[in-house]
């Protein structure tokens, strides 16, 4: 038994190793850079040392003065100061010009620093800008998580919403959160009735359907949303044939709006629906509804009673799937939306690669974990656990 | 037991309805992609395999299709061997907590992709794999192998452990048992599975996203790109022969699904 152990140890500890090492961690790094602050304290080491120790009132001792301006020139002489500038400048636009204009004038400036720096950006003189640099000097912060909800933190600390101009991420969480569930919804209401016809069907056709709902299945979800943007374009076949039913007097932008998406997804995410919900039904219990017509059911409360309340755990098992697949869907909405509808994925993807705010892609990839979590928690919470998420996408 | 025959006529008109619109974009794609010229109307007006030239003399797809399926197949070999490996062992150990471990295995499947590509992102930038040819494999057998994984562990549960007992009882050392008792009575499942990480590192689009250098084109990439670019119907060709591999992915599929539940007939 010992012996049978070791070995599959073994066999399974190769798989282990990878997903630890190129999974769990990386996600669990992201975790943490959601919350971490570490650019003040890299850039400007003696300024944050200094600043730990001062009460926040009034301003800060000359020492600060003086470290400030000698590490944010150092800083810019060896290139390092535009982490700094980018993480200040996000607690509070503006500050990236007075860190940069501060370390040009580096050489320039003599003690007392305290009136030097006043004298050249009276914002050194505030005690604002001194208590954001306190904050900032890490370890920890929770502005990224804060800022994705549209709040933020003032000067001394209390937490209030972001300017009006500046809200963003509530309107992103609700569309994702709407566009999905109504995707879901579409999904599961388009993908019942096929479930029980196809589970209700005789063979041969019973399998031609399904083969139909595996043919999308197993098709890649780029060359399907592909196939909605070349459909839906303005000269494409859609617009042809709502024109050609006198439904439209002059061909309709669909492409970049809600409804493409909405579409596309539904589309892409339907097998998704069908599957567990007719692998559920195939092996529904048929004795129970005929017990049900032996006792004078009629076929709506034989349906209501019987069939709906059996195969209700295929319906959890694909609402959650399809939620899952739509909160966390990139492809569908990045090509076939506009600007107005993309979704939290679009929002983490920008941030890494176009602003290079890795703290915020890190606390929108944090929210929507939770929310994932939340989906698949409550789908074992109602079924039991005795459905199996995950499919492929 | 019957519906109502009023019932039954709406029932089976409402699934043909949606099977059509599950299958109509695909087929549209394949009837424009053989469109004689750049307008992409249907019906076609006429038939030509000019884009289908385009796409085999156009070094990019090219290059594309070759970096899809050199990642493809090492991924498949890969996870096939990691995910088979662990769905034995999991398979034949006896401790606690196999549920969480199956559990933490499989959850690539059901995190957003673009929380794991972030991540990975992140990670194999600190060890300079981002850009690399092993970066993008290790990538996506993390995304592919957990499909390896259920397929092995639902065919392990037709296998008689007595013939294990039977190897061992005849001296077979426990490597020997597993390749040449477990493995020869398992492989449609595994070859399931590596349909499936097949499958998947071939649709894979955003982990390489993040992951690929600037030079590493992979099919779905090139056609995201492409369309954000310009489109044209050689995007249409690629997006055709791509829909082929996903038919024969799905024969193979079936087939497999097939011989494994006629072995598990009595």
């Amino acid at each position: 038994m010992r012996r049978t152990n070791w070995l599959a140890a073994l066999l399974i500890a190769p798989l282990l190793l990878l997903i630890l090492g190129s999974f769990v961690v990386p996600v669990g790094l992201t975790l943490f850079r959601a919350v971490a602050d570490r650019e003040v304290a890299a850039a400007l080491p003696e300024t944050s040392a200094l600043l730990a120790s001062w009460d926040g009132q009034g301003l800060p001792p000359e020492g600060a003065f003086a470290a400030v301006a000698r590490e944010l020139a150092a800083a810019l002489e060896e290139r390092r100061i535009g982490d700094l500038a980018q993480r200040m400048n996000f607690e509070s636009t503006g500050l990236r010009t007075l860190l940069l204009r501060t370390a040009r004038a580096g050489d320039r400036l003599r003690a007392p620093y305290a009136d030097a720096l006043v004298a050249l950006d009276a914002r050194w003189g505030q005690r604002d800008t001194w208590l954001m640099l306190q904050r900032a000097s890490g370890p920890t912060t929770s502005l990224y998580l804060l800022r994705a909800l549209d709040l933020t933190r003032t000067p001394d600390g209390t937490v209030t919403q972001v300017a009006v101009e500046e809200k963003l991420f509530r309107t992103l969480f609700l569309r994702t959160l709407w566009v999905s569930l109504l995707v879901t919804f579409l999904c599961l209401l388009l993908a019942y009735p096929v479930a029980y016809t196809i589970a209700r069907l005789r063979a041969p056709w019973s399998s031609v359907a399904l083969t139909l709902v595996l043919i999308p299945f197993w098709s890649s979800v780029l060359v399907r949303t592909t196939a909605w943007y070349v459909l839906l374009q303005r000269e494409g076949p859609v617009n042809d044939a709502l024109l050609g039913l006198g439904l439209l007097d002059a061909p309709a932008q669909i492409l970049g709006t809600r409804i493409a998406v909405v579409v596309a997804l539904v589309h892409v995410l339907l097998p998704f629906a069908i599957l567990p919900m007719h692998s559920v039904m195939t092996r529904l219990d048929a004795t129970y509804l005929r017990a049900a017509a032996s006792l004078g059911a009629n076929g709506v409360q034989r349906f209501l009673r019987v069939w709906l309340p059996l195969s209700l755990p295929g319906v959890a098992a694909g609402g959650a799937m399809v939620f899952l697949l739509a909160v966390g869907m990139y492809t569908a909405p990045a090509l076939i939306g506009g600007d107005r509808d993309q979704m939290v994925t679009w929002f983490i993807a920008n941030f890494m690669t176009r602003d290079v705010n890795w703290g915020m892609a890190a606390a929108l990839s944090a929210y929507l974990l939770a929310m994932s979590g939340a989906v698949i928690a409550l789908t074992r919470l109602l079924t039991g656990g005795a459905v199996q998420t995950g499919a492929r996408a | 037991m019957r519906e109502h025959p009023l019932a039954r006529v709406l029932l089976r008109g409402a699934t043909g309805l949606v099977l059509a619109f599950l299958v109509a974009p695909m087929l549209a794609v394949v009837v424009l992609s053989f469109s004689p010229t750049e307008l992409m109307v249907l019906p076609p007006r006429g038939f030509s395999l000019r884009w289908y030239e385009d796409f085999l003399t156009a070094g990019r797809w090219v290059l594309a299709t070759r970096n899809s399926f050199v990642v493809a197949i090492a991924t498949t070999l890969l996870a096939t061997l990691l995910g088979t490996a662990a769905a034995i062992g999991l398979q034949l150990g006896r401790f606690r907590g196999k549920a969480l471990l199956v559990t933490l295995l499989t959850l690539p499947m059901v995190t957003p992709y673009i929380v794991t590509a972030a991540s990975m992102y992140f990670a194999y930038a600190l060890v300079g794999l981002t850009g690399s040819l092993p970066g993008l494999v290790l990538g996506h057998t993390v995304v592919a192998v957990p499909f390896v994984v259920m397929a092995v562990l639902a065919t392990l549960q037709t296998f008689d452990a007595n013939l294990l007992r039977a190897a061992a009882s005849l001296g077979a050392p426990p490597t020997a048992a597993i390749l040449r008792v477990v493995v020869p009575n398992i492989w449609p499942g595994i070859a399931a599975g590596a349909v499936f990480a097949f499958a998947t590192s071939l649709d894979e689009f955003v982990i390489t996203l993040f992951l690929a250098g600037p030079g590493q084109f992979t099919l779905p990439r090139q056609m995201y790109a492409s369309v954000r670019e310009f489109l044209t119907p050689t995007i249409l060709a690629a997006a055709t022969l791509l829909f082929l591999c996903s038919l024969v992915f799905l024969l193979a599929s079936e087939s497999l699904r097939l011989r494994s539940a006629r072995k598990t007939l009595p």
